[in-house]
């Protein structure tokens, strides 16, 4: 036990700046300013793998390390569809997974937000479209905001759920990348 | 004595060292498996080749003490079924189904369920041998698959997935039990199946390292060696040795990563969020250091035919040196605090507990095998450069339960570290790429030991620079079957945590 607190004081917090929310990544605007505030201040995330190969999934997963600390936000990770606000997908969507994907997003209470993660999320990637795979998310339910990259960094993946939830800047459209990312990048 | 002579009468096959290939008969082929199974032989991988207007083979590749030994089965065009192997090998069972779904070739053994194919396609199309893809059903259908019902007073069946509740793929579940003891669990899997095969066949054969490396995001870099291992045995391309020394440091730093985010993972599941916050910040320091080294966080693209995208630098070296003795002396540190933490220690010992004979029995391999007595690592019983030279020290447990495969872990990743240290320290001086033209037709086969067993890459050219087949394949199809042995008597709430201590792909198996 003294060895765990000594631990837990000696690292301390490691916690980083989280990244501004980035416009390029918009993909549609559907919900009332108002939501959007309720929404932002307490978050709840569903995240469904509907075929992709698991390398967004390690990057989602290091969300909730210290570092990235996505939960020192007000976003957390719920087990249930009809706990969520938002759908974080992650594709292609395969055929055998495109029944599940649409009743999650049935499942999940309005109103909602949907962002594809990863290249296969936007587009379907490598995989493409084929009698196996429907592609890019977008297919299959309406998506908010997609975020490419294979795959995208925690950063990315974090800035894109933070425009999802963020009013879009109508003046400005877009916000540099650089101004996004971390030093550490 | 008979499998040494099956071995030396076997032919040279180009890819991974020491794989010799042999052509059989059917009555050679039950006989050779047979054989085999006596001998203590592994079962690798099960995969079928060819189009259905003209000839097809079953291939069985086997791990065998003096070295791989793959078996061709040719078919002819009768439409009879090919003698599975499953009563010697029980993991064939559900490759020879995925064949049967994308090959339309049947096996004699009994289970022929569907298994990769749920309703997305029509039942008579076989996506590696029909060229032409019917049109999609108009609206997205789910099939019924015939689970085996247990029956008794108070079973009663819980379905779980195929969404599970965390950040994990997607597989579905079907666990009979009573009370909270555990009766049965039967896995469906194949929701992720999207076509990798079929696609492989569409790329160039020069490109094909990038789809492989996306088979299992989380082995990319084994995926995509032994794609390119397979590639340049048939190219008779010789890469230059830093290229090789430079592959084998992005295979451990993929080992460190994923053991380190398992160790965490697993702590939380036994209630230790301590763990995970140690364990993840780990993971992330290490991910930037190999992202400062090599170029990516997770190494996806950095193996290429040849040898590796780009050379490392002092600097990047230097730190990715110091990183891994920092991480090598905070995990001693945690270990201790894990094997002194009653509760952790608690929740370990016992759980999902799969005995030495079972697993031996059942063929597991890698990780889990290793934490069940199964001592067969490829990078020490078939290593190839640069292992041959740093030989990494085989890890091995007999317990077989998740303290086990904790155990395991811990051992690997303080050797990964070493070996990281080690590959540092001695990288040869040269080139670290070569060209690599396009390879005549034919077959090879490429092996490399991810951090989750051993991977297997089956690479057919065509002419003029085209796959013809490709089938990769995850130590996950052989232990996928072992988990639902290991859960039985097992309490439901302890199956998230003995499913994560054997962490197996999805989408490396449902391809």
């Amino acid at each position: 036990m003294l060895r765990t607190l000594r631990k837990i004081a000696g690292i301390g917090i490691v916690t980083e700046p989280a990244p501004q929310s980035d416009e390029s990544l918009r993909v549609r605007d559907a919900l009332q300013a108002r939501i959007r505030e309720v929404m932002g201040r307490a978050l709840t995330i569903r995240h469904v793998d509907a075929g992709s190969c698991n390398g967004c999934e390690l990057e989602i997963h290091a969300l909730n390390n210290p570092i990235y600390n996505i939960e020192g936000l007000g976003i957390r990770f719920v087990a249930s569809p009809r706990h969520a606000d938002l759908l974080l997908v992650t594709g292609p969507v395969s055929k055998n997974m495109e029944v599940a994907l649409r009743r999650v997003y049935d499942a999940t209470p309005d109103p909602k937000l949907v962002v594809a993660v990863g290249e296969c999320g936007c587009t379907g990637g490598i995989f493409g479209e084929s009698y196996a795979s429907r592609g890019a998310v977008s297919n299959v339910i309406p998506v908010d905001v997609a975020i490419p990259g294979c795959p995208p960094s925690p950063n990315r993946i974090l800035a894109g759920i933070l425009t999802a939830i963020t009013q879009p800047k109508r003046a400005a459209a877009h916000v540099s990348t650089e101004a996004a990312a971390r030093p550490a990048d | 004595m008979a499998m040494r002579r099956l071995f030396e009468t076997a032919v040279k096959l180009p890819g991974a060292p020491g794989l010799r290939r042999l052509t059989v008969t059917e009555e050679q082929w039950l006989e050779a498996a047979r054989d085999l199974a006596a001998a203590g032989a592994r079962l690798l991988a099960l995969w079928a080749s060819g189009q259905s207007h003209g000839s097809q083979s079953v291939y069985a590749a086997f791990a065998t003490e003096p070295g791989v030994l793959v078996l061709m089965l040719a078919r002819e065009q009768d439409g009879l079924p090919y003698p599975g192997l499953e009563e010697m090998f029980p993991a064939a069972s559900r490759m020879q189904r995925a064949i049967a779904d994308l090959s339309g070739l049947r096996s004699t053994d009994p289970d022929t369920r569907r298994w990769l194919r749920h309703a997305a396609w029509p039942e008579d199309f076989h996506p590696l041998v029909d060229e032409h893809v019917p049109p999609a059903p108009q609206s997205p259908a789910v099939d019924d698959y015939p689970f085996v019902r247990v029956e008794g007073e108070g079973v009663h069946e819980i379905p779980v997935g195929p969404v599970h509740a965390g950040i994990i793929e997607p597989g579905h579940f079907r666990f009979s039990v009573v009370g909270e003891k555990v009766l049965k669990l039967e896995e469906r899997l194949g929701y992720v199946h999207k076509g990798i095969e079929r696609r492989f066949t569409e790329l160039p054969i020069l490109e094909g390292h990038r789809l492989a490396a996306r088979v299992s995001g989380d082995s990319a870099v084994a995926f995509s060696w032994a794609y390119c291992q397979a590639l340049e045995g048939l190219s008779g391309a010789e890469i230059p040795p830093r290229a090789a020394w430079l592959r084998a440091l992005a295979l451990e730093l993929e080992r460190i990563a994923n053991h380190l985010g398992d160790l965490g993972a697993l702590g939380n599941d036994a209630g230790f969020a301590f763990g995970l916050a140690q364990f993840s910040r780990l993971k992330e320091q290490v991910l930037r250091a190999t992202e400062r080294a090599l170029g990516q966080r997770y190494l996806l693209d950095v193996v290429v035919p040849g040898g590796v995208r780009a050379d490392i630098d002092a600097a990047a070296a230097d730190a990715l040196r110091a990183c891994v003795a920092q991480v090598a002396s905070e995990v001693r540190e945690l270990r201790d605090i894990y094997d002194e933490h009653a509760g952790v220690r608690d929740r370990f010992t016992g759980a999902g507990v799969l005995t030495p004979s079972l697993a031996m029995r059942l063929g597991v391999v890698g990780l889990a095998g290793r934490a069940s007595g199964q001592a067969f690592d490829l990078r020490v019983d078939l290593p190839c450069p640069p292992y041959d030279e740093i030989r990494p020290a085989k890890v091995c447990r007999s317990e077989g339960d998740v303290a086990a495969r904790v155990a395991v872990r811990f051992d690997e990743v303080m050797e990964s570290c070493r070996l990281v240290a080690r590959l540092l320290a001695r990288l040869p001086e040269g080139e670290y790429r070569t060209v690599v033209p396009a390879p005549p037709a034919g077959v090879a086969v490429g092996l490399i030991e991810s951090w989750r067993g051993p991977v297997l890459v089956g690479l057919e050219a065509g002419p003029g620079g085209t796959i013809r087949r490709c089938h990769p394949h995850d130590p996950s199809w052989q232990n996928w079957p072992a988990l639902e042995h290991a859960i039985m008597d097992n309490i439901v709430p302890d199956f998230p945590l003995i499913n994560k201590s054997f962490n197996l792909s999805y989408s490396g198996h449902d391809l």
